[in-house]
This record gives structure tokens, sequence and C-alpha cells, in this order.
């Protein structure tokens, strides 16, 4: 029983808008009570892949599954045992705070108490609000609080944290890392490399539908770093001449975003004073010269391609 | 697995929020109820009947299933998808046919508080409950399924503010066409016949004869019973919950 293991499984799934392909061929899984986070620039297909576990859109080939469950056949079972937080929306303005809280409880077999939500996401203030009255970030915590409301096993946050104060992100990334211990498994999507980095267990870089790296934070911030110098000086200096210098392939020399280079080899003392003899006669001042761990963001502007034309 | 609970807990819901809506009780109240008392005490009708209150009960009742099932229904839904709060609710344990049962009921109680509020204004004005009122319900449940199902189309398929215009456009094109407050034998010949082969002038002609006893409305029953058995179809087919 392998399966069981795994509270979310997306197997070679394939789905397409037109001739638009949002995923290609994703595969992953994700453990119960594991912290998920799935990065990935605008398009990338984060809000598709989420989309298909909640059961809104279904794979063109492939299959998901949520808690050994199909999210279209099994619907009825899953609803009770999910909780979904959309990226955007699903609030009627109309109504009150309280009131949004009353009908999510009535709608679970064995909901948790609206009050202590209220206080958890921190809107015990603003109960008799209406909804068209609350900030973009206050709208975002009661969609957490009804995302939490039925107690869910698994829960699905699209971009948790957008639109909210630092403030309100603190107190949203404290609830997930609650949910961890409570052992609820979470999948999340953002934008945020130092949310993904405090909070998910493991991270999926998604690019044109793709997933092009898993892992923990840790393991893609330190892999195959023994290979990798980076510096940081203007943009677009002369890397032909600078691989020359280098004595090194001109393919292992990027410039990934202006003005931030990466070389392709190990940070050898020589290769060092080459860079430096390098920039001395081309009279170019060194910002950083780094040698140590990647930041998460690094990882994934470069896996990514971001900031490069496209 | 959708509860009573979970239905009950929506139709409360959608309650408050119909009558929170000052927009909605205008059209399902006070036009209904103004067109009543202004005609009948103006005259302007000028109808084939005794007394104009016998030709506005009827109209005016069929107007009142129209606004709160196609007008209040429609823009309250195509706002409703709009916001995403049909694809959230989606997701939880309440399923598509709870929430249409909650809204089926939320429609069903307002048309009873007009019902009650419409006849009570003309009895007020001298209109005589005599004819087939049980009959005229069961003609004003049969409209409520053609509208409510226009009202759904327009909701599930146009932008929001569209089904807000069109919505509306539909219910002043309605109001003329529809021989609820204008005879429809006053319309000329051609544009009579068009008008009906259309719901609302099917629904007020035949509530009209149940009430006013001319016997049972078999054409008027025919076509809009057509309607009821088509209109549902194609929104089932056509309805798309996120715009």
């Amino acid at each position: 029983m392998s399966l069981s293991q795994n509270a979310i499984e997306v197997i070679d799934a394939t789905k397409s808008y037109g001739s638009l392909r949002a995923t290609e061929n994703l595969s992953f899984s994700v453990n119960k009570g594991e912290v998920f986070g799935i990065l990935g620039p605008n398009g990338a297909g984060k809000t598709t892949t989420v989309e298909m576990l909640e059961g809104y859109r279904f794979p063109d080939s492939g299959q998901v599954r949520v808690l050994g469950l199909d999210p279209k056949k099994d619907a009825a079972t899953l609803h009770e045992r999910v909780g979904v937080m959309l990226q955007e929306g699903g609030l009627s303005p109309g109504l009150k705070v309280a009131e949004a809280l009353r009908l999510y409880r009535g709608l679970y077999s064995s909901p948790d108490d609206p009050e202590r939500l209220l206080r958890l996401v921190e809107l015990q203030d603003s109960s008799r609000t209406l909804i068209r009255r609350l900030s973009g970030g206050q709208r975002q915590r009661l969609s957490l609080a009804l995302a939490l409301i039925g107690r869910p096993e698994v829960i699905f946050l699209d971009e948790p944290t957008a639109g909210m104060d630092p403030r309100a992100r603190l107190v949203t990334w404290e609830i997930i890392r609650q949910l961890r211990t409570d052992g609820v498994t979470v999948l999340l999507t953002t934008h945020g490399m130092d949310e993904a980095e405090s909070l998910c267990d493991r991270v999926a870089i998604l690019d044109r539908g793709a997933l092009v790296a898993i892992g923990s934070p840790r393991d893609l911030t330190t892999r195959s770093d023994a290979q990798e110098t980076r510096f940081t000086a203007q943009s677009e200096l002369d890397l032909a001449s600078l691989a020359i210098a280098l004595g090194i392939e001109r393919v292992s020399l990027t410039e990934y975003q202006p003005g931030q280079y990466l070389v392709a080899a190990e940070p050898t003392p020589d290769l060092v004073a080459r860079l430096a003899i390098w920039l001395r006669e081309q009279n170019v001042r060194l910002g950083t010269l780094e040698a140590g761990q990647r930041s998460l963001e690094e990882v994934f502007l470069r896996l990514t391609g971001e900031g490069e034309d496209r | 697995m959708t509860t009573r609970r979970a239905v009950m807990a929506q139709t409360r819901v959608e309650l408050i929020l119909t009558l929170r809506r000052g927009e909605s009780l205008l059209v399902s109240f006070l036009i209904p109820l103004g067109i009543l008392v202004f005609f009948s005490k103006v005259g302007a009708v000028n109808t084939s009947l005794e007394d104009p209150v016998e030709f506005l009960v009827p109209g005016v009742l069929s107007l009142a299933v129209m606004s709160t099932a196609m007008v209040s229904l429609g823009i309250a839904t195509g706002y409703e998808r709009r916001y995403g709060v049909l694809k959230r609710l989606g997701s939880t344990p309440l399923s598509r046919g709870g929430l249409l049962v909650a809204k089926t009921i939320n429609v069903v109680v307002i048309e009873v508080i007009q019902i009650v509020v419409i006849v009570a204004t003309g009895i007020a004005l001298g209109w005589e409950l005599t004819g087939q009122f049980v009959a005229a319900l069961g003609l004003l449940l049969l409209g409520t399924v053609v509208f409510a199902s226009i009202g759904m189309l327009l909701a599930g398929t146009l932008r929001a503010e569209a089904t807000l215009a069109v919505a509306n456009g539909l219910f002043l094109l309605f109001l003329f066409l529809g021989g609820m407050a204008y005879p429809l034998d006053r319309l000329p010949d051609a544009l009579a016949s068009f008008a009906r082969l259309l719901p609302p002038a099917a629904l007020s002609e035949s509530v009209r004869a149940a009430l006013e006893g001319y016997g049972f409305p078999w054409s008027e029953l025919v076509v809009l019973a057509l309607w009821a058995v088509v209109m549902p179809f194609i929104v089932v087919r056509k309805f798309r919950w996120e715009e």
C-alpha cells in the first residue's frame, strides 16, 4: 500500500486550453502531513495544477489523486476532507464575515468552531462587517478560515498571502506551521521565495507547464554548489573574452540576470585570481563574489529563465 | 454528501442576500404593486374587461414571477459567478443540486410573499377572488420554471454586467409584450401573434383565464409547457459555473 502514503499524486498529467499547454507530463507526489510549495513564473501552470487536484479541471491525459481518490469521481467524499482557498474571489460581497463562517459551518459534517477560527485569522473585530468592506488581506484571511472550517486532511492554498501586509503574512505562516504540526497536508502556490523557504518541506518549480526541479529548499539551494561561482558586476560584460581568460568553455558562462553572472566551474584559487585579473584589465568593478549557498530565488530565476528575454 | 443541514444553511444565506438587495426588492415588489395600483386607478389600460383590476391582478402576478425568477435570480447568480462564489461552493460538500434546491426555495418564498401582497392589494382595489386559484398557482409555478431557466441561462453564459442589462431589458420588453400591464389585443396583430408564443404572454393569459374563469387555457398552457421543457434542457447544457 505505498499509494496510501501519498496525500497527493500527479501522474503524467497534461492539460491544454486550446493550443496552450498549461501542464505537460507533470508528475509529482506529496506525502501525508507535508507542506508542499509550487513555485513558478506567471503562466507556468501552478493554478491549473492546483485546480486539477481540487476537481475544477480534468487532465487531458494522465491522472491526479487526492487521498487516493479521483477528484472528479469521488468529489462527494473528497469535498468533506479537503479545504480550498482560491487565488481570488469566492466570497459573496453582501454577506457579513460571521454569516459566511456560519454558512460554511453548516456545509460540513464536523466543522470547527467559527469563533476560534475568527480569532485564529485575527478577524474577531470584523465579524459583523460586510465582506465588501474588507481589505484584500482581510478577505484572504477569511478565505483561509473558510478553507479550514471543515477540518480538512488536505488543504490547497493558491497564493494564500498575495495582497497581505507583513503582519497578516506572519499570521498566515503561523497557521500553516500549526497545520503541519496537526498533520494536515498543505499544498500551496506562491511567488514568495522567502515564503517557500521558511514554510515548505519540499517545493516543486514549474516552468511552462513542466517540472524543472523538486526537492527541499535546502536540497535545491545546495545542489551542485561545488561546481559554481557567481559574481555581480555591470551588465553586458564580454563573456567570450572572459571565458578565454578563465580558461573555460563559453557555454559555462551566463548572465542570468542583468549584471548577475554564473560561472559553471569550481571556485578554485586559480579561477578566482584569473577573474580578478580580467576584471582589472577590463576596468570593471566587482559587486559581489559568491561561492557559497545559493538563495532559492537564484535557483528559481536560473531554472525558469525569468528576467531573460523569452 | 449534501445534507439537509447544508441546503438549509445555503437557503438561509440566499434569503439574507435577497432581502439585503434593495434593487431586487424594487423590481420584485414596488414595480408590480405600482403598476397594479396606478393602472387600476388611472384606467389607462382600457381593456375589454369591465374592471381594469380584473385584467391587472393576473398580469401583475405573472410580472412578479418574472421579476423574481428571471431578473432577481439571474442577476444575483450572474454576480455570484463573477465573484467566484459558485466556483468556491463547488468544492464544498454542498452539491450543485443542493445549491439549486436552495435557490429554488428562495425564489418560491419570495414569490409566495409577492402573491399574498398582490392579492391583498387587488382585493383592496375591488378585485374578487372567484376563479380557480389553485390552477393559477400551478401555472405560476410552471412560469417560474421557465423564467428561472431564462435567468440561469443568462447568468451561466454571459458576463455579469451583460446579464444585468439583458435581464432588465427582457423585463421591460416582456412587460409590454407579455399581456401583463398592457392588453395583447391592443398590439398590432402580427406582434400580438408573435407575443403569444413567448412565455410571458402564455403565462399571463393562462393565469387570467384561470382566475377570471374563461375556461381552460389549453393553447397558452401548451406554449408555456413547451418552454418549461425546453429551457431547463438548454440551461443544463450551456451553464458554465465559472466566468
